[in-house]
């Protein structure tokens, strides 16, 4: 039975111009694209992370190498989680990360817990130069010292709502939206 | 979807999903081992015992690689310096382990039906690393999984598993997988090896190598058992290898794609030639590397499975 919907934060057009603006805050701050590369996490941040990508390749004439991480293993609730299963890709980066400027991107930063999962898993390719964080939604919540540096929208959430992003690649429609949690579900990782 | 179960046995109960998914989680643990650093903190502070009863190097070590890359502690028992020798029964011995609170017992026992019988009796996961001439189910997923990373689907595929096919208990999980995937299974071997009644598994029986391989996408060759043989089965290692061994010439009956695969380990020369063993068509070393991955994902999903339904917060 699909949930209802309680609202709609984003919808397209909202997602484009987010990630337009995210990919130029990202040149701006790294100085262009040298030693700039993105690594997204699976599933949705591997989608963001190519749309970035095409965007400042449409700015720059180039866009920087894409990665994808999947942190199933380096998550910290495996006893807890009835998701187990890893996802359907392998984590697959194409390049040393030595020297680097990582831009690692995710759909929604929650807790905080998927990004330290996934830079305790960087930390096992290699040492980058640098990392920062951009995520489309940050709702608030969060359990860890993390921050990110670029956002497409601060979302002010309840502990009771669950965010869900959808796009196109990965759902067949695209928008952000935010549900009234069911009793019994689990909350949303992130 | 998580593995629901607490053990794993044999692939005859399982059914073909769990194994596409436990083949699925084992492409990501591949890439792991791939990596510079080639561990991931999974299972962290859970402790996984290897207790064999019966001799191994590579699956004990592949056991042993797989919890380790888990970040699991691993603890090695050998039957010979036990105290099986004293005379303490198995059931007892299992259970002072268990009530060292470990979490996964991988065991293996020259008995049929053994791994099932502790597996009833305790509350720690059980993984069957070969009971008797019963299963082997981590050596048939790894063959299957080999097979499904070079051909990529099992619907019209034809394997052909050569030698002893009574006593192997690689070949009984093989065909179980195989046929819940959708392959053409065939067994071939000397009469006193491959009974007619395996066509009771969905199997072809043949008796004749060059039937059996014409046309056929991969050849598991099995070990011959030299300890198992006393004489009785066919008359001499020699005449198997004229009959049964697999060399160049007989290779030309199969696809020229034709995958040759081995358990180990190998007895050159009498099973297979070495030109084949070692020979373009051969994936054996690859077998080797894709054990340690779908161990891997066989520990970390019995894991998971395990406190779903507990621990849910």
């Amino acid at each position: 039975m699909p949930k209802p919907k309680k609202a709609q934060i984003l919808d397209a057009e909202g997602i484009r111009r987010a990630l337009t603006r995210i990919a130029h805050e990202i040149l701006e701050r790294n100085h262009g694209t040298g030693q700039l590369v993105l690594i997204g996490i699976l599933q949705r941040g591997d989608v963001l992370s190519h749309r970035i990508a095409e965007h400042i390749g449409r700015i720059e004439g180039a866009p920087p190498p894409v990665g994808a991480l999947d942190i199933t293993f380096h998550r910290d609730d495996l006893a807890r989680s009835t998701q187990a299963a890893a996802s359907n890709r392998p984590s697959h980066l194409p390049f040393d990360l030595e020297g680097k400027h990582v831009v690692l991107v995710d759909d929604v930063l929650y807790t905080g817990r998927s990004i330290r999962a996934a830079m305790d898993e960087l930390n096992d390719y290699g040492r980058p130069r640098s990392v920062q964080l951009a995520v489309l939604v940050d709702r608030g919540h969060r359990e860890l010292p993390i921050h990110a540096d670029y956002v497409g929208k601060n979302v002010p959430t309840s502990q009771r709502e669950n965010v869900a992003v959808h796009l196109r690649e990965q759902d067949g429609e695209e928008g952000v939206f935010i549900y009234e949690r069911e009793p019994g579900e689990e909350a949303k990782e992130g | 979807m998580p593995l629901q179960r607490k053990d794993l046995l044999g692939l005859e109960g399982l059914s073909g999903e769990e194994i596409q998914l436990i083949l699925d989680t084992a492409r990501s643990f591949k890439e792991v081992g791939q990596r510079p650093i080639k561990k991931v903190p999974a299972l962290r502070g859970k402790t996984v015992v290897n207790l064999f009863f019966e001799p191994s190097t590579r699956t004990r070590t592949s056991f042993e690689l797989a919890a380790k890359r888990l970040s699991a502690d691993v603890v090695n028992f050998t039957a010979s310096s036990s105290s099986l020798q004293k005379g303490e029964c198995l059931l007892d011995t299992v259970r002072n382990i268990e009530a060292m609170n470990v979490h996964t017992i991988i065991m293996r026992h020259a008995c049929s039906g053994a791994v099932n019988f502790v597996a009833e009796h305790i509350h720690a996961s059980v993984v069957n690393a070969g009971d008797g001439t019963h299963e082997h189910p981590t050596q048939g997923l790894l063959d299957l999984y080999t097979i499904r990373e070079c051909k990529h689907d099992f619907s019209g595929l034809v394997v052909t598993l050569v030698g002893d096919i009574l006593h192997s208990r690689v070949a009984r999980s093989n065909v179980h997988g195989l046929r819940k995937l959708g392959a053409t299974v065939r067994v071939v071997g000397p009469a006193t090896l491959v009974p007619r009644c395996f066509e009771r598994l969905g199997v072809e029986v043949h008796h004749r190598l060059e039937e059996a391989i014409t046309g056929a996408d991969v050849i598991n060759i099995l070990r011959i058992q030299l300890e198992r043989q006393d004489g009785k089965y066919f008359p001499s290692s020699r005449e198997y290898a004229n009959l049964y061994g697999i060399n160049a010439r007989r290779l030309g009956l199969a696809k020229p794609d034709v995958l040759i695969m081995h358990p180990g380990p190998m007895n050159r020369g009498i099973e297979i030639s070495p030109r084949v063993a070692d020979g373009p068509n051969s994936v054996i070393l690859d077998q080797v590397t894709n054990g340690v991955a779908v161990r891997m994902a066989v520990l970390y999903l019995l894991s998971g499975g395990e406190g779903a339904d507990e621990n849910l917060d």
